[in-house]
């Protein structure tokens, strides 16, 4: 089927959806994703953030369609035509669904871990209003513990229902799901009963923002002041197989996470072993740095090149100046 | 040879005639020039007893703000850091315990805030960057001391003094 994206022409298979035959074309045109993810059955339809405008249906009905639709969930049809960036009405649409998706959120991107990663923030940055006009108090909720493993913050959640789905369909049995409906919904567990699963990790990976969170990298740092590099390891888990990116600060890795591909998705899921229990070194094996786009905020102050020298290396003078610093009398 | 901007002066060295060759007159101008000096206004100050005032946009040494409670408003985000470009700041977080929220306004804090103040080249980027209004470069010119190690300056010397005191 032929379908045309911003004036680009791409040949796809009958059942791919628009947001998926944007990116077999890839670049600006792809419509962000906030809940649709790729690995997961289901996922999709809930954030509004991809919407496109459809400005002839198909070959053999060519009338638009009457609103802007959901990309990830609508389904293309040959010789449909689809504006994305051209048209107008979905960057004003788009703004809109930030400023909503923003509403209950608590902008604690300076304590949040998930900042210089985080899907709403390069939303927010790209697609949104400097300022919000909501004025009443937002949303907040009873700190809920689900295991020493996750951290949820649930008033930095957006519902995109990732999470559910991961739990639903990665692990053996979930225990969390969402609880209430409308503006009181949240992601819980229901008893309090904790996460404990050999995959429940990975909702973390999932989570779009930063409502599910590692514990053991908790405010540890930033996560632009670490260092990714990709490693893997032999893992006994029969539906792991180990592939990772730890991140470095120093000669300690800091946290383990699945390797992220550029639409944030993770490659392959990992088991929890892997995640947390791993974090020396000597248990992976190292591949190399792993690649972030220029445009992040983690790649700032990475070199790909090696740097030139300021001062060649002078053995000499850098054991004085050690010497220099580590003095407490003065000459 | 004719140069080039006509500006050449040609001089011509005559003979000195006797008052010149006295050179008294020469002293006594030469120090009458230097006796109108003295009752001049000085140009310098004795430093460090007195101080020049700076100018509103002046940048001197860093100081850590507390809010209207006298908690400290710094909540490690680590965007100073960040911004420097001399690479002078470094921060270690710590999470809020229970019974801390008198002294740390955001659930983290700054444990260790360093700032190595021979790096520093004093940009001001760090407070531009700052979300929480916690940084700024209010103070005065960084004092010179003997041992590199005393250039880095950490929270004991940077955060502001609490409130009651």
């Amino acid at each position: 089927m032929k379908v045309t994206i911003d004036g680009i022409p791409v040949e796809v298979e009958p059942g791919t959806t628009i947001l998926n035959a944007a990116r077999q074309i890839g670049g600006d045109i792809v419509p962000p994703a906030m809940c649709y993810y790729s690995k997961l059955e289901g996922s999709g339809g809930k954030c509004r953030t991809c919407l496109v405008k459809v400005s002839k249906g198909s070959e053999k009905d060519p009338r638009p369609m009457p609103k802007l639709v959901a990309s990830c969930r609508t389904t293309v049809m040959d010789g449909m035509e689809v504006q994305n960036i051209t048209s107008p009405e979905v960057i004003e649409a788009r703004k809109g669904i930030v400023e909503i998706l923003l509403i209950n959120h608590p902008l604690d991107c300076p304590i949040c871990d998930q900042a210089g990663e985080c899907d709403l923030q390069n939303l927010g940055f790209e697609h949104g209003a400097v300022k919000t006009r909501y004025e009443f108090d937002r949303r907040t909720f009873e700190k809920i513990d689900i295991g020493d493993k996750i951290q949820l913050h649930m008033t930095r959640c957006i519902l995109c229902y990732r999470c559910v789905f991961t739990a639903d369909q990665i692990t053996d049995h979930r225990i969390h799901g969402i609880l209430n409906r409308g503006d009181h919904s949240e992601i819980s567990t229901y008893i309090k009963a904790a996460v404990d699963n050999d995959f429940s990790g990975n909702v973390i990976d999932v989570c779009p923002v930063g409502a599910l969170t590692d514990k053991t990298f908790r405010f540890k740092n930033r996560v632009w002041f670490t260092k990714p590099v990709d490693a893997h390891r032999d893992c006994d888990h029969e539906k792991c197989n180990g592939k990772v990116t730890l991140w470095y600060k120093g000669e300690e890795v800091l946290r383990v996470t699945a390797r992220k591909d550029k639409y944030g998705e993770v490659e392959e899921f990992i088991c929890n072993t892997c995640r947390f229990d791993k974090k020396k070194t000597s248990d992976w094996v190292i591949e190399g740095p792993r690649k972030i786009s220029h445009k992040s905020v983690i790649s700032a102050n990475h070199y790909e090149f090696k740097p030139l020298p300021v001062v060649k290396t002078n053995p000499q003078l850098m054991e004085k100046n050690k010497e220099q610093f580590e003095r407490d009398t003065r000459l | 040879m004719e140069s080039l901007s006509n500006k050449r002066k040609v001089l011509e060295s005559k003979p000195l005639n006797f008052w010149e060759r006295a050179y008294l007159p020469a002293i006594v101008q030469g120090l009458s020039i230097t006796m109108k000096h003295f009752f001049r206004k000085p140009v310098t100050i004795s430093y460090p007893e007195e101080q020049r005032e700076f100018s509103e946009n002046f940048r001197g040494m860093h100081s850590l703000k507390r809010d209207e409670n006298g908690k400290e408003r710094c909540t490690a985000c680590g965007l100073c850091a960040l911004s420097c470009p001399a690479e002078a700041i470094t921060m270690i977080a710590a999470e809020r315990q229970k019974g801390e929220e008198h002294l740390y306004r955001e659930e983290k804090y700054a444990a260790v805030y360093e700032i190595n103040m021979l790096r520093c080249i004093f940009c001001g980027l760090c407070e531009e960057a700052c979300p929480k209004e916690a940084i700024y470069l209010d103070g005065n010119i960084v004092p010179a001391d003997y041992l590199r190690k005393d250039f880095i300056y950490g929270k004991d010397k940077l955060v502001e003094a609490p409130l009651n005191q």
